[in-house]
């Protein structure tokens, strides 16, 4: 007996190990998928990977209207990691379905649409209309948007507004409803389980840190914006953290994100406890890294004997 | 884009132009900028780096003879112009000394005409290259005999350019440089302000037609 055997799979890769993974009522063939704002609307992607092999695909956010975004500089890099203000630029809600969907259709992995609102009226509008789009398989609220209607103060960090931005988008969607964290809160565990009782399916999280850079010689931010969202491997530790601590605080599935760039770092939140990981600023270092990540973490559960990815999440020692 | 170090600090690939392509030896050549250039420049023989492109568009084919205005590191993107088609290019080259003109042998027996100013004087005709190139496109002998305008420089010096040629009708595309993350048209960082929108430099750019940009 020169192989080792657990679990039914052994080292030789005989009998693959399953990698798919349910997401809020969404079936997954693996648990990867690309972050919003990274992957515009699949098709950048498209001549490098071949995005059959995603877990899903999340597009970059949109609003009912299209966006012009922010004016440049939009990025700058940091220590491991880059500020970005691009301003939600996006091409509206119908443009995306007449334009970008017939594309995204081809394809044999499920297509998760983020957007967001000015207030709570167009979160319900673009909900409502994606809802009604054929080969849309699930939402992702951005709700870390600033709230037009109160100051500008963003939805995702205060619980009051969070619910009543939640509960108004569940009532116009059967879909499966993702609702995205903002990690500039205090208390993530609170914020997660508002989204959990305001009626979300499951929660992704992190989303940016917001950040700021001066130039000293002209004493200016950086960024036109002045302000910018944090992303990259610098994130990550926080990111972690704070999948870990929602994890413990809501029974829906949690998604992983922040600065995932290798298998490692994946295997990381799932451990912590997340059901399925998204892959951000990586996609900009590396367009290879998704379908990297998910034949690492397909190699990882040969090498460690693990049969289905499903003992693997949340299988966090103490 | 090119990667400037293993490991992820500086994180970014760097976008810059191919400088020279032979024999399937890429060359570029570029500005110690920050931390990123400064990787890429320690880089010796037989280092292995990744690239990602070649990415977005390049400048149209010069049917006769052309202009060409490079403002700085802007020559990188411009010179093969002149590799390519030795003896057709009126080179307006502007540096801010004599230490930052690069090249200038080459072009000089590459083009058919240089004009060459630095900022200090150091070498050359002392000043902005736009000055001479506005005489240029003024004079009589031009005006008879229009020719296309490739440019590639600081956002000042092709501002200034759009200035000059604004009421004549020429062809002029311009290279344009901005912040990128990505390269691939993913990230929206690097875009610029066209009549219809903004446009994202790496993907629908780096060369686009003069008019079709808006100057803040």
């Amino acid at each position: 007996m020169g192989l080792e055997k657990k679990n039914g799979v052994s080292k030789s890769g005989a009998g693959k190990p399953n990698l798919s993974v349910q997401i809020g009522g969404l079936k997954l063939k693996n648990p990867v998928m690309t972050a919003s704002g990274t992957f515009g609307y699949g098709e950048e992607y498209a001549e490098f990977i071949d995005l059959n092999r995603l877990g899903a695909i999340v597009v970059k956010g949109l609003s009912p209207l299209p966006r012009q975004g922010n004016p440049v500089p939009r990025i700058i890099e940091t220590p491991s990691g880059m500020l970005n203000a691009i301003g939600l630029q996006n091409i509206g809600v119908r443009a995306f379905i007449s334009e970008k969907m017939p594309f995204l259709r081809q394809f044999n992995t499920p297509v998760i649409v983020n957007f967001f609102g000015d207030n709570v009226c167009e979160f319900e509008q673009a909900a409502e209309e994606l809802s009604s789009t054929n080969g849309i398989h699930g939402l992702e609220m951005n709700i870390s948007c600033p709230n037009k209607q109160a100051g500008w103060s963003v939805f995702g960090t205060d619980p009051k507004i969070m619910n009543e931005v939640v509960t108004a988008v569940r009532k116009k969607t059967n879909l499966p409803l993702i609702v995205k964290l903002s990690p500039n809160v205090t208390s993530i565990a609170t914020m997660a389980k508002v989204a959990e009782d305001s009626g979300a399916d499951a929660i992704s999280l992190i989303n940016t840190l917001t950040g700021m850079v001066i130039d000293v010689r002209s004493r200016k931010p950086v960024l036109a914006n002045k302000i910018g969202g944090l992303s990259g491997p610098a994130v990550r530790p926080i990111a972690v953290r704070m999948v870990w601590e929602a994890c413990r605080a809501v029974k829906i599935p949690v998604i992983g994100l922040g600065g995932i760039m290798e298998t490692d770092d994946a295997l990381e939140f799932i451990i912590a406890g997340a059901s399925g990981i998204q892959i951000g600023t990586a996609n900009f270092i590396n367009p290879l890294a998704t379908i990297q990540i998910i034949e690492g973490i397909e190699n990882f559960m040969i090498d460690e004997g693990i049969g289905d990815i499903n003992e693997l999440i949340g299988s966090i020692r103490a | 884009m090119l990667e400037a170090a293993k490991g992820y600090d500086p994180l970014l690939k760097r976008p810059l132009s191919i400088f020279r392509y032979n024999d399937g030896i890429i060359q570029f050549l570029y500005r110690i900028r920050g931390k990123g250039t400064k990787c890429i420049s320690e880089l010796r023989k037989d280092d292995v780096v990744q690239l990602l492109g070649p990415l977005g568009n390049c400048y149209p084919q010069p049917s006769g003879d052309f202009i060409v205005l490079a403002g700085g590191i802007g020559i990188a993107s411009v010179f093969s112009l002149f590799e390519k088609y030795p003896g057709r290019a009126y080179v307006y080259c502007g540096s801010r000394n004599c230490e930052e003109l690069l090249m200038l042998e080459d072009i000089k027996r590459l083009a058919k005409e240089v004009c060459v100013t630095t900022d200090d004087g150091s070498v050359c005709r002392a000043g902005l290259i736009t000055e001479p190139f506005r005489e240029f496109i003024e004079s009589a002998a031009f005006s008879n005999n229009p020719l296309p305008i490739y440019a590639c420089g600081p956002n000042p010096m092709l501002q200034v350019l759009s200035t000059i040629i604004s009421d004549k009708k020429l062809e002029c595309h311009v290279s344009l440089e901005e912040v990128m993350a990505c390269g691939v048209g993913a990230c929206l960082g690097c875009v610029c302000k066209t009549k219809s929108g903004y446009s994202r430099i790496c993907k629908e750019g780096p060369v686009f037609k003069i008019e079709d940009i808006v100057w803040d």
